[in-house]
C-alpha cells in the first residue's frame, strides 16, 4: 500500500511537469495578449511605451521555455509568483478561494454519493420495476444535462420564481459577515446542482453492481439460509456491488473539478472558479500554472484514492501488483 | 485493514475533508450584521475593478470613495477642492501648479495626511517599475515637489491646461503602500485613504462592502454601510432588483423601461461623453477618401440609431463632444439627407459601378468594418451603419473579432469603438485627432491626419484662456466637418434604477468607463435616506 503510494507519488512528478509546460505552451499560443488583459480600459488610451513597460514589468517579452523555467524554479522554492489579472500573489489567491471550492465540492459529493447509492440500491431491488424505471431514465436525462443549464434552471425556479432560496453569492449581498447560517442557506442551491450533475453516474454503477451481486452465488446462498431482504441486500449485495462505485469516485474528480467551474460561475461562489476563467482569459501564466497543478494533483489523488479503497475492500485485488 | 471496515474508513475520509473545509472557511468578517435597512445602501453594478490600488489607476477619474483626490467635481463636473485647501495657483506660464493642502485630514487608520503622501503618490504611478496602465495621463507631469507638510508644486514639461483635472486622481498613505510590493501587495486589495467610506470587504466576483468613515473630513456620511454588488449579467441583475435584494442597479435601456411606472423606484438617466463612432483610416484608399468620408457623415441616420438601438436613451453624435456640452460649436450639427450624401458622391467621382457599389478609379467603394465581438450596442451601431452605407452605394463589411484581432488591422480596417471623458475636451480630443499620436497603442485609431487639427490641438491645451481654448476647439469641430475621418454616431446615456426612499438623486456627466463611482451613488456619502 505504502509502495504503491510512493510509485504514484513519483510517477506524479513529471506528469505534473509535462502539465505544467503544456499550460505555458497553449498559453503562449493563444491569440489573447496578457497586456491588453492586464491593462483593461485604460490600455486602450495607453501610449506604446507604456505598453512596452508593462510588457518588460510583467515578464511576458520572454521567450516561453524561459518563462516556464523561472516559474518552476521559483514554485519549487515557495514562491507561486504573482497572479496579473488579480494583482495579489499567486498564494493568497488560491489561499482565500480554495476553502469554499473544497466547501462545494465535497458537500456535492457526499451528496451525489448518498443519494446516488441510495437510488441505485432502491432501483436494483426490482429490476423493471416503475421505481427503477423512472430512476433510471431520470438519470439518463441528467447524464445529457450540462452543470450550468441546470443551475440556471434552479436559479429561476428557487430563487426568482419560489423566492425560497438566495440565487447567489456566499451571503447575503448587504451582509458583510461571513457567519455559517448565511453561507449555508447559500451552499444549498450550488451544492445540489453539482451533485445532481455527478448523480447519474453513481446511480447507474450501484444499481448495476447491486443488481448482479443479486444474482451472484453468495446472495443466493444467503436467501437460501433465510437471512432478512434487509441483510441480503445491504450487507451482501451492496458491499461487492459498491466496489465498481469505488472506481468510480475516483474518476468523476475530473468532472467534478470541471462542473464546480460552472456551477461556481453560474452562482457567483467565491471559490477558484473565477479565478480560473479570468486567469486563462487574461493569459495569467502564474496563476494559470499554479491552479493547474492543483487540479492535476486531485486527479492523481482522486485515483490513488480510488485504488487504495478497491484494494481495502476487496482483499483479492493487490496494490498494483 | 479487512474490508468490514469499508465503511468506517469512508466515513473518516469523509469527515476529515469537511474538517478542512471548515477550517479553511474562516473568511475575515467584522462579525457586525449589516446595519438597519434605513442607514444602508446596495447598489448592482456590472463592472469590477482589478485593483483598489490608486497606484494601479483605481479612482483616476476621481470620486473613488474610500480616496480623496486633491481636487475632486461637483454634480455639475466643476473642480473643486477636496485634500487641497483650494484651487491650485498656476505660475511659469502655465509649467507649475501650486496646491495648499487641507489642515487635520487624517487617513482612516489615524495617521495624518501630508505633502509627502502626494509626492509619494504621483511619484509611484510615475515610476517605471509601477504597472499603471494609465500613466500617459500624467505625461505633461516633470517632478513633485513637497513645500513643507502643507503644500505641493507640480512642475510640467510643458504648459498644459487641463492638468488641474489630473489632480482629482487619489491620494495613496506613504506610511501604508510605502513599504510593500507596489504591484502585487496587500493594499492592491486593502486599501487606507482619507475618503468618506472605508472598505470592509471585497470579496472578488461577488461584492465590495464599504462602512463609513466616522472621521471624514467632510463629516460622517448617513449612510452607513454601503455594498456594491458586482452583478456582470443584465438579467440577473434586473431580477436581483425585482426580489428586493438590491435598492438601486445600473440597467440596459430595455431592462430600465419597466421602472418608469414603478410607485417606489426612480429612474435616472446619465448624461455622458460616452461615444460610439466609427473610425475611417487614412490608410485605406476607400475610408481615407475625402468624399466617401463627408457622404458617410451626411448619409448614416443617427436619430434612427438613438430611437431604436437605444431607445431614446442616448443624442446623435457629430464629434467626441456632445451637442449639450458649452464646448460643443454650433452649427456643426449634421442633418441625414441621403440626396446630399449621394451628390457627395457622385462629385467626388464615385460612380455607381456592378451591384450597387459605387467604384472610383478602378476601386470599388468597400471597407471592412470591426467590432468588439460580444458587445451588443457596438454591433447593432455597426450594423446600422452599414445599412445606411449600403444605401449610398458603399459597402461596409462588419465582422467581430476581440482587440488582439482588430488591433493590427487598425489602420487600414474601420473600427466601432468608443470613448468618452468628460473632464476636459483635451482628453478625448489630443489622442483622437493629432497626427503625431496615430497608431500609438489606441491612440488616433483612424491615423487622422490634420494640420489645422493639430496646431489648434496644441492651442487648446497650452493656453489657460478659456476663450482661446473655445476658438481653438471651434476650429476642431469645423475641420471635422470638412474632413470627418471618424463618423460619430451616438453619445449614449447610462441608466440607473434606484429606490425611492434615498430621494432625488443627481448624476454626474459620466465618461465611457463605467468606473464605480458612476451612476446616483457617485456622493452617497452625502444621500439623506428617509427613516
Amino acid at each position: 500500500m505504502a509502495r504503491m503510494t510512493g510509485r504514484r507519488a513519483l510517477f506524479a512528478v513529471p506528469v505534473l511537469l509535462a502539465v505544467t509546460f503544456g499550460v505555458f505552451a497553449i498559453a503562449a499560443a493563444s491569440p489573447f495578449d496578457p497586456v491588453k488583459a492586464y491593462a483593461g480600459t485604460a490600455g486602450l488610451t495607453a501610449s506604446q511605451e507604456n505598453l512596452d513597460q508593462l510588457r518588460a514589468n510583467l515578464g511576458v517579452d520572454q521567450p516561453l521555455v524561459q518563462r516556464w523555467w523561472d516559474w518552476l524554479t521559483s514554485a519549487v522554492h515557495g514562491d507561486l509568483g504573482d497572479s496579473s489579472t488579480l494583482r495579489q500573489p499567486v498564494a493568497d489567491v488560491i489561499g482565500e478561494r480554495i476553502g469554499w471550492s473544497v466547501l462545494l465540492a465535497a458537500t456535492a459529493f457526499l451528496l451525489a454519493i448518498l443519494v446516488g447509492t441510495t437510488l441505485g440500491v432502491l432501483a436494483a431491488r426490482r429490476p423493471g420495476g416503475w421505481l427503477d424505471r423512472a430512476v433510471t431514465s431520470l438519470a439518463y436525462t441528467l447524464e445529457a444535462a450540462p452543470p450550468f443549464w441546470i443551475g440556471l434552471l434552479a436559479v429561476w425556479l428557487f430563487a426568482l420564481k419560489l423566492g425560497v432560496l438566495p440565487s447567489g453569492g456566499l451571503t447575503d449581498t448587504a451582509s458583510s459577515a461571513v457567519t455559517a447560517g448565511q453561507v449555508a442557506s447559500h451552499l444549498v442551491l450550488p451544492a445540489a446542482v453539482l451533485a445532481i450533475s455527478q448523480l447519474p453516474w453513481f446511480v447507474l454503477y450501484v444499481r448495476q453492481g447491486v443488481g448482479d451481486a443479486l444474482g451472484d452465488d453468495p446472495v443466493r446462498g444467503a436467501r437460501a439460509r433465510g437471512l432478512a431482504e434487509r441483510t441480503v441486500l445491504l450487507g451482501h449485495a451492496l458491499r461487492s456491488g459498491m466496489l465498481p462505485v469505488l472506481t468510480l469516485i475516483g474518476s468523476r474528480v475530473p468532472e467534478l473539478i470541471t462542473g464546480a467551474l460552472l456551477v461556481e460561475t453560474v452562482f457567483s461562489w467565491p471559490g477558484i472558479a473565477a479565478a480560473t476563467v479570468s486567469a486563462a482569459t487574461a493569459v495569467d501564466f502564474p496563476l494559470l500554472a499554479a491552479l493547474t497543478v492543483l487540479a492535476t494533483a486531485a486527479v492523481l489523488l482522486g485515483n490513488l484514492l480510488a485504488d487504495l479503497l478497491y484494494g481495502l475492500a476487496d482483499p483479492r485485488v493487490g496494490f498494483d501488483g | 485493514m479487512r474490508a468490514r471496515s469499508i465503511r468506517g474508513t469512508g466515513a473518516v475520509a469523509a469527515a476529515a475533508s469537511l474538517a478542512v473545509a471548515a477550517s479553511a472557511c474562516s473568511a475575515p468578517g467584522d462579525g457586525k450584521n449589516a446595519g438597519g435597512a434605513e442607514d444602508s445602501a446596495v447598489v448592482g453594478i456590472a463592472y469590477e475593478p482589478d485593483t483598489l490600488s490608486p497606484l494601479l489607476g483605481y479612482g483616476k477619474d476621481g470620486n473613488s470613495k474610500i480616496f480623496d483626490g486633491l481636487l475632486t467635481h461637483d454634480a455639475d463636473m466643476k473642480l473643486k477642492p477636496a485634500l487641497a485647501a483650494g484651487l491650485p495657483k498656476v505660475g511659469d506660464d502655465g509649467r507649475t501648479y501650486t496646491f495648499k493642502l487641507r489642515k487635520g485630514v487624517k487617513f482612516s487608520d489615524g495617521k495624518p495626511f501630508t505633502s509627502k503622501d502626494v509626492v509619494f503618490t504621483y511619484e509611484t504611478i510615475l515610476d517605471k517599475k509601477t504597472n499603471n496602465a494609465a500613466k500617459t495621463e500624467l505625461d505633461a507631469v516633470k517632478d513633485v515637489e513637497a513645500k513643507g507638510d502643507d503644500t505641493v508644486v507640480f512642475h510640467l514639461k510643458y504648459p498644459y491646461a487641463p492638468f488641474a483635472e489630473r489632480t482629482v486622481l487619489p491620494i495613496a498613505p506613504e506610511h501604508i503602500a510605502g513599504k510593500q510590493d507596489v504591484n502585487t501587495g496587500e493594499f492592491t486589495t486593502k486599501p487606507v485613504g482619507t475618503g468618506p467610506y472605508e472598505l470592509v470587504k471585497w470579496s472578488k466576483g461577488e461584492k465590495l462592502t464599504f462602512k463609513a468613515n466616522p472621521g471624514y473630513w467632510g463629516g460622517a456620511p448617513k449612510v452607513k454601510n454601503f455594498t456594491m454588488a458586482i452583478i456582470k449579467d443584465d438579467d440577473i441583475r434586473a431580477t436581483r432588483l425585482d426580489a428586493g435584494e438590491l435598492d438601486g442597479a445600473i440597467l440596459p435601456p430595455n431592462l430600465a423601461k419597466k421602472y418608469q411606472n414603478d410607485s417606489n423606484k426612480k429612474s435616472y438617466a446619465a448624461k455622458t461623453f460616452d461615444y460610439r463612432v466609427v473610425t475611417l483610416p487614412t490608410g485605406n484608399k476607400v475610408a481615407g477618401d475625402i468624399g466617401i468620408r463627408r457622404a458617410l457623415d451626411t448619409g448614416v441616420d443617427r436619430k434612427a440609431m438613438v430611437d431604436s438601438i437605444l431607445d431614446g436613451a442616448g443624442k446623435e453624435a457629430y464629434g467626441p463632444v456632445p451637442t449639450d456640452s458649452p464646448w460643443f460649436t454650433k452649427g456643426t450639427e449634421r442633418g441625414h439627407d441621403l440626396a446630399k450624401a449621394k451628390k457627395i458622391l457622385d462629385d467626388a467621382g464615385w460612380k455607381p459601378g456592378m451591384d450597387g457599389i459605387r467604384e472610383k478609379d478602378g476601386v470599388q467603394a468597400k471597407f471592412p468594418l470591426w467590432y468588439l465581438s460580444g458587445d451588443k450596442l457596438r454591433q447593432d451601431h455597426a450594423l446600422a451603419y452599414a445599412s445606411d452605407a449600403k444605401k449610398l452605394g458603399i459597402k461596409v463589411e462588419v465582422q467581430a473579432g476581440t482587440w488582439e484581432v482588430i488591433e493590427p488591422r487598425m489602420p487600414k480596417d474601420a473600427v466601432l469603438a468608443g470613448g468618452g471623458s468628460p473632464a476636459d475636451p483635451d482628453f478625448d480630443q489630443y489622442t483622437l485627432l493629432k497626427s503625431s499620436l496615430a497608431g500609438d497603442g489606441f491612440n488616433n485609431m483612424a491615423h487622422y491626419d490634420n494640420p489645422q487639427v493639430d496646431k489648434a490641438l496644441d492651442k487648446a491645451r497650452e493656453s489657460g484662456d478659456h476663450a482661446k481654448r473655445q476658438a481653438a476647439y471651434d476650429t476642431i469641430q469645423r475641420e471635422l466637418v470638412k474632413d470627418p475621418g471618424y463618423t460619430f454616431l451616438t453619445h449614449i446615456d447610462h441608466l440607473y434604477v434606484v429606490d425611492k426612499r434615498f430621494g432625488d438623486l443627481t448624476t454626474q456627466t459620466e465618461p465611457h468607463d463605467h468606473g464605480l463611482a458612476s451612476g446616483p451613488w457617485w456622493n452617497v456619502e452625502d444621500w439623506q435616506p428617509k427613516q
